[in-house]
């Protein structure tokens, strides 16, 4: 589903961030890639959004190449992939239902599907009660279980976490992970980045370790390893 | 989905967005509201200048005065002829040698010793007299070369004086202040209209800048450019709207004080009665321009946050 086929992404001599990168993810896989922090993994997620683009290499998506898509068919690009980040990146000023309507919007679906949809995304992260309560109202697990209603809203062909459990306690981290291996096991493809060492253990899945831009192991049913 | 429920949603987003996003709303509807009274001013500004200007443009004229002895037919020929000229401002006036006299009469009705000397004379020792002023402060000197031209022609003995050459200087002095004018005048709209678009561009550019982070979340999600824009270019719409509507209500107190306290000072012109009179058109200009500089440097500064 996708591939990743020697990307190297270098701002400068001093400041390589991916070094020849090759690696593939299959449909319906569960990947978590692990990491200390600047070990690449987060340059990794923003070639696979299409922030940035890969100094060399290529980044296979299905059959097309990501970085030769035209502009304009760079938004339809993304619908395909759910995003859930760290700092939650949500929008201040809209509500929990407008945050993750506001996904079904761009995607061009009618007032009905979000009326219907909305609700039964929010009720299955059990935030039905605070659908109309803005961002600062809602606790750390609050805020990311909105990312991922807002991640899965669409039906993504997969859903890319980076760092999702970074600012959580423990036991809203274990509920984040419940909910993403839940949307793996419902059939999507699900690409983690963590350095959580609990969280790697809690998936046993497979597991790419990354160091200074490398990836130096990757384990099919894998442990945390640095 | 079709384009009206398309408009509907952004249009909704870009009210919310006003709406929410309160103190940042106010700041840029204030700021838009201090330069559209500047660019306002500028209107009151021009319309004072013309003002004056045409009060200047109106006090000057030529005289031709004729001799005594002139026909009265052949002085309306020439004044049917002048009045044909493109450059003349109808009417001409024509005075006749009676009513001169008359005039003459009446200015001097405290002096005797002149009147005395009048009453002695054979008949009416005064000309007839053509009035004429041109529609431009410069066409006076070609005006006065066609009656120098009569007069130096056939029936040119009629004329006995062309008052322009004696008062060329004073003219030709107006004529340059009236051009500078002018120039000052359009000098000023420009500065200041530059000055006002530059300060909204900034003032919208910062309100967009506050909310850089989301238009970045707007583009993770999937949505395209045009989707994003559209909501902060209403909202800017409607800052640009809201500052026009208090700019028009802040003239109705400021044109009256500035009436009650200077009157007719500034040429003749009453600022509360222009606003007033002209009030359609001023409402008109001071939110379209609100609504297009608002809009405009809406879509400018969000444009900076849509390239990949």
């Amino acid at each position: 589903m996708i591939h990743f086929d020697k990307v190297s992404k270098i701002y400068s001599d001093e400041s390589v961030a991916l070094d020849g990168v090759t690696f593939s993810v299959g449909s319906q896989e569960f990947v978590t890639i692990v990491g200390h922090s600047g070990a690449g993994k987060s340059t990794l997620i923003k070639m696979l959004l299409l922030e940035e683009k890969p100094s060399h290499g290529t980044i296979l998506f299905e059959k097309f190449d990501v970085s030769r898509l035209r502009r304009r068919d760079v938004p339809k690009y993304r619908r395909r992939i759910g995003t859930v980040f760290q700092d939650f990146k949500l929008i201040a000023n809209k509500t929990v239902f407008e945050n993750v309507a506001f996904a079904m919007e761009a995607a061009g679906r009618t007032d009905e599907e979000i009326a219907a949809d909305v609700p039964h995304v929010l009720n299955l992260v059990d935030l039905r009660k605070k659908i109309w309560n803005f961002p600062h109202e809602l606790s750390g697990g609050e805020k990311q279980r909105v990312a991922i209603a807002r991640a899965i809203i669409n039906q993504p062909d997969i859903v890319v976490a980076d760092e999702p459990t970074g600012n959580l306690d423990p036991v809203n981290a274990r509920e984040i992970v419940e909910i993403l291996k839940k949307i793996n096991s419902l059939g999507t493809t699900v690409i983690l980045t963590t350095h959580n060492k609990d969280v790697v253990d809690a998936i046993g899945k497979r597991v790419i370790t990354m160091e200074k831009g490398k990836i130096i192991r990757d384990d099919k049913d894998g442990k945390y390893a640095l | 989905m079709t384009l009206w429920s398309n408009f509907k949603r952004t249009a909704k987003a870009g009210f919310v967005g006003f709406w929410r996003n309160g103190f940042v709303s106010l700041a840029s509807v204030l700021i838009m509201t201090v330069t559209l009274f500047v660019f306002g001013t500028t209107i009151f500004i021009n319309a004072l200048l013309e003002t004056s200007i045409h009060e200047v443009e109106s006090r000057v004229d030529i005289n031709v005065y004729f001799t005594a002895d002139a026909k009265e037919e052949d002085i309306l020929a020439l004044k049917a002829k002048v009045e044909a000229l493109p450059e003349i401002a109808l009417p001409v006036e024509y005075i006749t040698k009676e009513t001169v006299l008359e005039n003459f009469r009446k200015q001097h009705e405290n002096d005797e010793v002149t009147l005395q000397s009048l009453a002695e004379l054979d008949g009416n020792p005064f000309g007839a007299v053509l009035n004429i002023r041109a529609k431009e402060m410069s066409q006076y000197e070609g005006i006065a070369l066609f009656f120098k031209d009569v007069q130096s022609g056939d029936n040119g003995a009629s004329i006995q004086k062309i008052n322009y050459y004696n008062n060329k200087q004073a003219i030709d002095a107006l004529s340059r202040a009236v051009n500078g004018g002018r120039k000052i005048g359009a000098a000023i709209t420009i500065a200041l209209a530059l000055l006002s678009i530059l300060i909204t561009f900034n003032t919208i550019r910062l309100s967009t800048y506050v909310a850089r982070d989301e238009i970045a979340v707007m583009r993770l999600v999937g949505a395209s450019n045009r989707y994003i824009r559209e909501p902060f270019v209403i909202a800017g719409a409607m800052y640009g709207g809201a500052a026009g509507l208090f700019v028009l209500g802040l003239f109705y107190p400021a044109t009256y004080w500035i009436s009650s306290s200077v009157g007719n000072f500034f040429g003749g012109l009453d600022v509360f009665a222009y606003y007033i009179n002209h009030f359609g058109e001023i409402a008109i200009l001071l939110i379209v321009s609100g609504i297009v500089l608002g809009s405009v440097s809406s879509f400018l500064a969000v444009r900076r946050y849509l390239r990949i």
